[in-house]
This record gives structure tokens, sequence and C-alpha cells, in this order.
């Protein structure tokens, strides 16, 4: 079983990665793209007998390693 | 009789040995490297946790360093009051095993810096700072693309009012302005320490700012605070066993 984790910044959070895309975009013309935030993106493997198992795996991975709850949230999903 | 410091050395520190350096032959104290997989701290007396790229700062800064072997033996001694020292990627990690608050963002500007700047000394109440004077200004090098110090608005709330930021970013004459803030950290935040007081970490270098040499010997300061208070320590602790 494979689950997905999105691990962004939380909205309180300055992002000047995305602050800075967005001001490439805008630069290039594209006046349509709004704010944009960077985030990261992860794809385990998961040796689990059911969806929620793996959910809960990859919500337990997630919150010790991947993201780090003071600044990051995250989303997962499973496929 | 000498300190021991213990220097902590995880894959890609590049800053321990100019740590052990300032330690061993600038102040003449008994200095070792620990490997990162070790389970001991080899008897020390102070521990440093130095710059560098741990891990590549693959995932996030200090973020797989933290569950290194050593570290739990570092929280231990943290936690009995052992005086804890993160230098750069030191204080990250420290964030990151959650023994400081906080969190660091990319710098405002995107861009890694490596310059000298100041940084005041607000608190003279920790064990690395207690031979400074409250309003120092030192100057010391950075060098961290990652040092722009976050965190909760209650918890930077809470650092303030317990004097728990002990350096702030300013400019030569001591003032806190937005341009001498040369990363974007909140409040100007250089350095923090923990509700007991023994553990600090902060984003300059003070181990390359110890010799005339270098350019500057203000870092000297936070070193010869830790083996005053030490050897004060000592002289209670002495004078207690004695009685």
């Amino acid at each position: 079983m494979k689950a997905r984790v999105f691990v962004t910044l939380k909205p309180s959070v300055f992002d000047p990665q995305g602050q800075t895309i967005a001001d490439a975009l805008h630069s290039m013309g594209y006046a349509g793209v709004g704010d944009v935030r960077q985030g990261k993106y992860f794809e385990l493997e998961l040796a689990s007998a059911s969806a929620d198992q793996a959910r809960a795996l990859a919500a337990e991975v997630a919150d010790k390693l991947l993201a780090n709850p003071v600044i990051e949230s995250y989303r997962v999903e499973i496929v | 009789m000498s300190t021991k410091f213990s220097i902590i050395v995880f894959p890609g520190s590049n800053c321990d040995h100019d740590a052990y350096h300032a330690v061993k032959h600038v102040l003449g104290q008994d200095a070792e490297f620990v490997w990162h997989k070790e389970t001991t701290l080899k008897g020390a007396d102070v521990v440093i946790l130095p710059g560098g790229f741990s891990h590549g700062d693959y995932l996030r800064t200090g973020a797989i360093a933290r569950f290194s072997p050593v570290m739990t033996a570092v929280s231990d001694f943290a936690r009995s009051g052992g005086p804890v020292l993160g230098i750069c990627n030191g204080f990250q990690i420290l964030c990151e095993a959650g023994l400081l608050p906080g969190a660091m963002l990319r710098n405002r500007d995107l861009k890694f810096h490596c310059e000298h700047v100041h940084i005041r000394v607000e608190q003279t109440a920790t064990v690395f700072t207690c031979r400074a004077s409250k309003g120092q200004v030192l100057r010391i090098p950075i060098a961290h693309g990652e040092g722009n110090y976050y965190a909760q608005p209650d918890v930077v709330s809470e650092l303030e009012t317990s004097g728990r930021v002990i350096f702030r970013y300013c400019d030569p004459d001591g003032q806190i302005t937005d341009a001498a803030n040369p990363n974007g950290a909140l409040n100007s935040i250089a350095g923090i320490c923990s509700p007991q007081r023994n553990v600090v970490g902060l984003m300059p270098h003070p181990e390359r700012a110890c010799e005339a040499a270098l350019g500057s010997a203000d870092g000297l300061v936070l070193f010869e605070s830790v083996l005053s208070a030490l050897s004060s320590q000592g002289a209670v602790a002495s004078v207690a066993h004695n009685g």
C-alpha cells in the first residue's frame, strides 16, 4: 500500500520561497496567479493490511519526522 | 583541573574542529569528539553541538540528527542541568529535539549569509553569558541559510517575559534595527536558552571568534562564562561537601 504525504508551512508562517516564486510568476505576466505556497511531497511504501492502518502509520511518521509541528502541517492520502 | 568539553560529531558537522580548537588550544581545556552513534558523552562537563550540515540538511536542518543515538545522552545531560551549547546547526538540532522551543525558517532573502554580524547580550543569567555584561555588543560571524527563528506568538512572548532571549542581532552601537537583522528572525532573536537556563542555542559562531587573528575574540566570553560557572558550582559543591 502507498501513502502520499503533503507537508506545507502553516498559513501563519511566512514562506519566502513561495513568495519569490509568486513574484517571478507575476513578473512573467501571470497576473492570474495569486499566493504561492511551497511544500514537500513524500511517497511511502507501507506494509499495512488496511487503508486505516496505512493512514495511521503515515500520520505517525509524519508527526515524528516528516513534518515539524512548530511550522508545518501535513495531509495524508492512501492510494 | 581542566573542564571536559564533549563535541558531538554528526555526519556533515563541519565546525567540530573549530570548537575543538577554541576549547583545547585557545582555552587550554580538555576536549574530545563524540561520534553521533555513541551512547555516552565520555564524562562531559560541557556538551557542544557544533555547526555544519548534519545529514546534508536533508528534510529539515537538524531533523535527522535529533534521532542519533547520542541525542538520548545529550537530552539526559541537559535535563539534569548540564551545560549544552548548540551553535548554528547545533541550535537547529536542539530545536528539532525539543530541548529548545521554535524552529528555523529559510532566511527571508533566501540567501546564505556568511559575514560578521553584531549581537547584543540580553541576559547574563545563563552559564554561557555569566561573564558578559548586559547590553554588551559582540562581533561574531554567522554562516547559515536557515537562521530565521520562528515560534508561535505565545511561545515568543513566553521567551521574552521569562528572559530567555539571550542574544539579539543589533547594529555596531547595540541598536536593534531591521537592517541589522540578517535573516528575518522574530524579534531579532539570535540565541535563546531553556527554562532551566543551562541549554543555550545561537546561530552565530562564537568558536570562530576566539582569537584576534581571526578578526574577533568576542566569542571567548561564552566559553569563559561556562568555565567560570562550573568552577563556582564546584566551589559551592565542595563547600557543601565539607560542611
